[in-house]
């Protein structure tokens, strides 16, 4: 049996998620003006412990391998400890749920890196968007490069092992990328770059941050040449119609084989299409998060042969599959079009959607503090 | 743990990797490495039950005739466990 036929069974859903992203809480100490969730302020919705924890038995049950857990910030959360040890160090005889998650690093002390390098099954990302200060604090916010580098030190002075750095690829870091892996290496850590989509707050500033073409073969060309040593997400798929495709499954996987659950228990299809449009259910709702995944009229659809659209004629769309869903839909692209960073000739849309910012989709959740708007200088 | 990909496996003792988590599927199952982050397809419920048996039986062979299959088939068997041992999901143990 081939490879393919088995990508296309994923396509088709399965009947518990591989992995899926929990967003614990939108209150952020940073405000990075990319920022997926728009988070910012904690909404008084966010689920309570007790809930959290219920969340993390069903998942077991379903034995979805590992969650991405984000936020904001999610170390603010006081029981963030209580909730990730629910999941890799569950009680006696109850399986493990793997945790990835990611964070800018402010309250990881050399107290809080010791705790976390005793734990099994637990990976870090610390996300930083430039390889310089003066790079990463422009998008991410006045001294957050010092404070992710400290997180670095005190991970590594705990023996924490290979964490990861976690990268969003721009138009201002990718003459960066040697750069990163070179930081990366210094602290025994892993590469891991991910595509920048246009959600959250992003919306607004994606005609600015985006990757133009020509970085966008550099993107692919640095990739190929690192090949699986540096993660990716599976996210840039779309760079697939440039020839050989890059490692990883090379699909979509929103509601199919992956899904986004966000702070108030809201379930999305994945974490970068916040908006009703992409609303499956809540895990409060009766059935809880199985019956959503497993039933409900948005994922059922999505796990249908989705439709080729305007790329249909295109010869490169068996390798990139029309791109990014989400990144389609908030710069108020048609779904079954190409993706706004298509790298095929036909597809030669260099910087900006067509469709106004005014025009385009806004993201359903807006935790933003009024009283940080962040700015793009 | 041994990287050696030996090319008598059927009669070395073999084990899933701890740091692997096997989950049944239809079409037989999926294994996720927690360390390397990869995701394998077992491609065969035959192949999961095998794989599930290994750490009881002295060698991958045993397992495969405690488990009833068919000699003929076992050179394909070898075959599936190096490719998992390439990728992690078996180790020798």
């Amino acid at each position: 049996m081939s490879v393919e036929p088995l990508v296309d069974r994923l396509k088709g859903g399965l009947d518990a998620p591989i992995c899926l992203t929990w967003e614990l809480t939108y209150a952020c100490n940073l405000a990075c003006v990319h920022c997926l969730s728009s988070s910012g302020r904690r909404d008084p919705r966010e689920l309570t412990t007790a809930q959290a924890k219920r969340v993390l038995d069903e998942l077991r049950e379903l034995q979805v391998f590992y969650v991405n857990i984000g936020g904001g910030e999610p170390m603010v959360r006081r029981d963030f400890f209580e909730i990730i040890e629910h999941a890799v160090a569950p009680p006696s005889g109850a399986g493990r749920i793997g945790v990835k998650f990611s964070t800018n690093g402010y309250f990881i002390d050399a107290d809080t890196a010791r705790r976390l390098a005793a734990l099994d099954y637990l990976d870090i990302q610390i996300s930083l968007d430039g390889a310089d200060s003066t790079t990463n604090d422009r998008v991410r916010g006045a001294a957050s490069f010092d404070t992710a580098l400290r997180a670095m030190d005190h991970l590594t002075a705990a023996g924490f092992g290979p964490f990861k750095i976690s990268v969003v690829a721009t138009r201002h870091n990718v003459p960066q990328l040697d750069r990163f892996k070179a930081l990366a290496d210094g602290y025994g850590a892993q590469l891991r770059l991910t595509r920048l989509r246009p959600s959250g707050r992003a919306v607004d500033t994606w005609d600015d941050l985006h990757p133009t073409q020509g970085q966008q073969r550099e993107i692919y060309r640095w990739l190929m040449e690192h090949g699986e040593n540096v993660l990716t997400g599976d996210s840039f798929f779309h760079l697939n119609a440039l020839g050989d495709p890059l490692p990883g499954l090379n699909m979509c996987g929103a509601g199919r084989v992956v899904c986004l659950v966000d702070p108030i228990g809201d379930v999305y299809a994945c974490p970068f299409v916040i908006h009703d449009q992409f609303l499956a259910g809540n895990v409060n709702d009766p059935g809880g998060f199985t019956a959503v995944w497993k039933k409900s009229a948005l994922f059922l659809s999505l796990r249908e042969p989705q439709s080729a659209g305007a790329c249909a004629s295109c010869g490169a769309f068996d390798a990139c599959q029309g791109g990014c869903m989400a990144a389609k839909f908030f710069t108020g692209l048609p779904l079954d079009g190409p993706d706004p960073e298509c790298v095929t000739a036909d597809g030669d849309t260099t910087t900006a959607s067509p469709v106004a910012v005014t025009m385009r989709p806004r993201p359903a959740q807006d935790h933003t503090k009024p009283s940080r708007t962040p700015v793009l200088t | 743990m041994s990287t050696d990909l030996s090319p008598d496996l059927l009669n070395r003792p073999l084990e899933l990797d701890p740091q692997v988590s096997v989950r049944p599927e239809p079409f037989g199952a999926l294994a996720y490495h927690h360390g390397n982050r990869r995701l394998v397809f077992l491609k065969h419920p035959d192949l999961v039950t095998i794989a599930h048996s290994l750490a009881e039986h002295p060698s991958l062979a045993a397992a495969l005739m405690a488990n009833g299959i068919e000699p003929s088939r076992w050179p394909s068997f070898a075959s599936a466990f190096r490719s998992l041992q390439q990728s992690e999901v078996v180790r020798e143990r």
